[in-house]
């Protein structure tokens, strides 16, 4: 596994580098050392739990999703602290999602993305890859929280990702 | 500091602490496991978030510079928040915690 110097994953070597530079007092060259051993450890070691497939993301699209999701958090907090707070009782449901998105990444994105967003938290994906379990603080019909979560979120990943 | 830094701080500070609030007050009041989950991922997120908005106002205004560290507690806390929320909804449903009884549909056995 040490074998060899190299980085399997250059973009995730990068980021740690550089996030290494930012928790660090101001770049030194002690923080350069430490931040490149670690940018070459961390990837070998995790390189198992990483999807063999490499990811075509255009990443340009990126920070308009990024965007869209800050925004949704800041509505979703609203309207959960408004449920919170109002004397009725919330109607709960699990639903499940059939999933489109296929790649192992694309799907942990979404999944992280409706647990943020709007009254639901994903709970699981099945053995399968195929369809996700949602769970709903609010939910008026199953169809509507489904249609919802296409038409905001999996759409625009699933240009993302092709 | 400029008087308009100081009420930006405090409005956010008030904000975040107000939406922490809400999110403990949800821990307590709703009904079962799982609706406590939304507590903690939403209401949460956005006071913490707008707890560090005003320590970066704050950092910045005094003249140390503008804390990208904080920046960087935010991005992990919006990581890390999903994943926790997924794994204790996974624990649940292994274990077998009960619904409230008007949930709709039912979790999975697998």
């Amino acid at each position: 596994m040490f074998d060899r110097l190299s980085f399997p994953q250059p973009w995730l070597s990068l980021i740690l580098f550089l996030i290494w530079q930012i928790l660090s007092d101001g770049v030194s060259g002690g923080s350069v050392v430490l931040g490149l051993i670690l940018a070459w450890l961390i990837p070998q070691v995790t390189h198992g739990f990483w999807p063999e497939r490499p990811a075509f993301v255009k990443v340009w699209r990126m920070p308009a999703y990024i965007l869209r999701v800050l925004k949704d958090i800041v509505i979703a907090s609203f309207s959960v602290a408004w449920l919170i707070l109002s004397p009725r009782n919330p109607r709960p449901a699990f639903i499940s999602y059939p999933l489109q998105l296929d790649h192992p990444l694309a799907i942990s994105i979404l999944a992280s993305t409706i647990s943020l967003t709007p009254g639901t938290v994903s709970a699981d994906v099945s053995d399968d890859n195929k369809t996700l379990l949602i769970h709903a603080l609010d939910a008026t019909s199953d169809q509507e929280v489904i249609d919802a979560i296409y038409n905001s979120y999996e759409k625009p990943l699933m240009e993302m990702f092709q | 500091m400029s008087p308009l830094a100081e009420y930006a701080i405090s409005a956010l500070l008030i904000f975040g602490g107000a939406f922490t609030l809400v999110g403990a007050i949800g821990l307590a009041r709703l009904p079962d496991f799982y609706t406590r989950l939304h507590g903690p991922t939403k209401a949460t997120t956005v006071g913490v978030g707008a707890i560090m908005l005003s320590s970066v106002i704050y950092f910045s205004a005094i003249g140390e510079g503008i804390g990208i560290s904080e920046v960087l507690i935010t991005v992990f806390l919006l990581m890390t928040a999903p994943v926790s929320a997924n794994m204790l909804a996974k624990a649940a449903m292994h274990i077998g915690v009960k619904t409230v009884e008007d949930t709709e549909g039912k979790p999975w056995e697998q």
